[in-house]
């Protein structure tokens, strides 16, 4: 962006595409007008909640993501948030260290993965993942999608579809959220969804953070309504320092860090150069993005995220 | 007709840090009149020749010359947990006393810890979280990486009954998993979980990402992680132990984590336990260190404590009893 600024008038119709990583650069009205001939906007990751996708294809550009590189490193961490929480794994860790510990506590537990029910809300390919993990720890696996899954790919599982969420938070020990970001699954984990989960039980998310009603989530965990919460995810990032959710000693939160590993990211990267070349190409585009229809929806929707 | 009395089973304590779980008292007291070491001490004339049963939670009571001698009519030691290292069998045998222990009611929760210990560092979860809440985070940073767990090399040294139900879980991470073992493993159990047998420790110990321990603690696998051994390791790699600290030269851990001689270490077990304050693990930053909790699941805990009722029993009753622990020959 420094080189395309301080020489824009000989670099502006030469940029045919615009790799995105990290959300950067932010792409604008006034980016997407300096740039004639640009055909692709490729984002690194899976989520484009962060691009307005509308504008976007007013200027007929297109926009690919990358759903294959991120979907292995974002199911392992859907599982280690799983089991850190259960485990108490950073409160051990603690412990362990403190220079007040003298001796370890017989009676101090955790909760036992192996055998208890997950439950997924979003079986895309992150959520199959998931639930092929989860299947080797025996857990009893329901899960909440769009659309159900064909048979095959349930038996593989195990999964149980439960076309009611209603019905998975109220039978569900873990509630992993594994959607992508839409106007449909905007904040759709709310206060009542929260009082239907067992108060044993524990939400993960690792999806986005505006998937979640944050402040009844807050509060559930202040009252016990649920028993902890793991996040990978949260509005804004990183929450502002005097955050109630930073306060809570039956949470643990982690800095997005779902894709964060040295080989998803260099999968990523390779995702988006397939993606870029296609286009330019004329070729089948491996990972495209289509808007979707409700673009009103969707602008109320990112005003939130604001 | 004169109502049988209850067998009387010494017991260290009950509640508080390392006694027997109130919520496990009414089970106990169902099957057993518990007498505590307080008790024992208090009216030892009376009860050393009624307890037929030491019902061994946390490793206490200790089972010594002292305590063995002054009860002569003793049948049975049920210890909770896999681990036996803690008991001198061959003094108890001497009296004649047989020993159980719990090795498969915790078998699920100590394989779920080895993978949760693997994950966690992998992803530098523990540090995360740090960043997550200190005060001083303003963003967070876009290079700041950790290792992906799904297809990498696990190498798993101790494939009993724990790691074999590692190696499961390993599996659907797609791990590719080497296994050491006194013995090999029938071809259909290697099968099942893609698991390749490595008779030279050393070439699983240069060819895994990973190195998980779930050996149980003898003279033979005493020290058996030495500064050779972790040499022998990629510079890349993680070393997970969940079986016991004595099993790791610790010393020369310390000096492989402070040189990059191996990248990580994960411990849910150490010598002594917990380790002095001032121990240099305590202040490597390549480290994480869980307080022995390989078993401890609410789950899992009742199970032992069912299972240690059910070895007493049997042995106060001559039946054979569930997880007997044969003697040393």
């Amino acid at each position: 962006m420094k080189e395309f600024l301080e020489n824009k008038k000989r670099l502006n119709e030469k940029i045919k595409s615009v790799f995105i990583h990290e959300c950067k650069p932010v792409i604008d009205r006034e980016l997407l007008q300096s740039l004639p001939h640009l055909k692709v906007i490729a984002n690194s990751g899976v989520g484009v909640d962060h691009l307005d996708l509308k504008l976007i294809a007013s200027f007929g550009i297109k926009v690919t993501n990358t759903p294959h590189a991120v979907s292995d490193s974002t199911a392992d961490i859907g599982m280690a948030l799983m089991l850190a929480s259960a485990r108490r794994l950073v409160e051990g860790c603690q412990i362990s260290v403190s220079p007040q510990t003298e001796h370890f506590a017989a009676d101090w537990l955790g909760d036992e993965v192996t055998g208890a029910t997950l439950g997924i809300i979003g079986m895309g390919s992150i959520g199959y993942k998931v639930a092929k993990r989860a299947k080797a720890f025996e857990m009893k696996i329901l899960y909440h999608n769009r659309n159900q899954r064909k048979e095959e790919e349930e038996k593989a599982v195990g999964a149980c579809y439960c076309e009611k969420m209603e019905d998975l938070l109220q039978q569900s020990d873990f509630v992993m959220l594994v959607v992508n970001l839409t106007p449909q699954t905007f904040r759709f984990i709310g206060k009542r969804e929260l009082e239907l989960m067992k108060p044993s039980a524990t939400l993960i998310n690792i999806s986005r953070g505006a998937v979640v009603d944050q402040d009844a989530l807050v509060e559930a965990l202040q009252n016990g309504t649920i028993k902890a919460a793991a996040l990978d995810v949260t509005y804004p990032e990183p929450l502002p320092r005097d955050h109630s959710l930073l306060k809570l000693k039956n949470i643990i939160i982690t800095p997005h860090i779902g894709t964060a590993t040295v080989q998803a990211t260099r999968k990523m990267t390779e995702e988006a150069v397939a993606n870029i070349l296609a286009v330019l190409n004329g070729l089948t585009i491996p990972s495209e993005v289509i808007p979707i229809r409700c673009f009103r929806e969707h602008t109320y929707a990112l005003a939130y995220l604001l | 007709m004169e109502e049988q009395e209850l067998p009387y089973v010494l017991i260290a304590t009950i509640g508080g840090i390392d006694g027997v779980y109130e919520d496990h008292v009414e089970f106990l007291k169902k099957h057993f009149n518990l007498i505590t070491m307080k008790q024992f001490h208090e009216h030892k004339s009376h009860l050393s020749e009624k307890i037929k049963a030491i019902y061994m939670w946390w490793n206490k009571p200790v089972a010594n010359q002292e305590l063995l001698s002054s009860l002569p009519n003793l049948k049975v030691i049920a210890t909770g947990g896999a681990g036996v290292d803690h008991l001198d069998l061959k003094l108890i045998s001497s009296f004649g006393v047989k020993v159980a222990n719990t090795p498969i009611a915790v078998s699920n929760a100590t394989a779920d810890m080895g993978m949760a210990l693997m994950l966690a560092s992998a992803r530098r979860i523990v540090e995360g979280c740090q960043i997550a809440v200190s005060p001083n985070t303003e963003y967070f940073a876009a290079d700041w990486l950790g290792d992906e767990v799904t297809g990498a090399t696990l190498g798993i040294i101790g494939m009993g009954r724990i790691g074999y139900k590692v190696a499961q879980r390993a599996k659907a991470f797609e791990m590719k998993i080497l296994y050491h073992n006194r013995s090999q493993r029938k071809e259909e159990e290697e099968q099942a979980v893609g698991a390749i047998y490595c008779k030279n420790i050393d070439d699983l110990l240069l060819q895994s990402d990973f190195v998980m321990l779930c050996v149980n603690l003898t003279p033979q696998t005493e020290k058996l992680i030495g500064k050779k051994e972790l040499e022998m390791m990629k510079p890349t790699a993680t070393l997970i132990n969940i079986s016991r600290g004595l099993v790791v030269d610790q010393d020369a851990l310390v000096e492989a984590l402070q040189n990059g001689v191996i990248k990580a270490a994960a411990l849910d077990v150490t010598y002594p336990e917990p380790l002095p304050r001032n121990h240099p693990l305590l202040t490597l930053k390549n480290i994480i260190i869980t307080p022995h909790v390989g078993g401890s699941t609410t789950k899992s805990c009742r199970l032992v404590m069912e299972n240690m009722v059910e070895s007493i029993l049997a042995a106060l009753n001559g039946l054979p009893i569930p997880n007997e622990v044969n003697p040393p020959k």
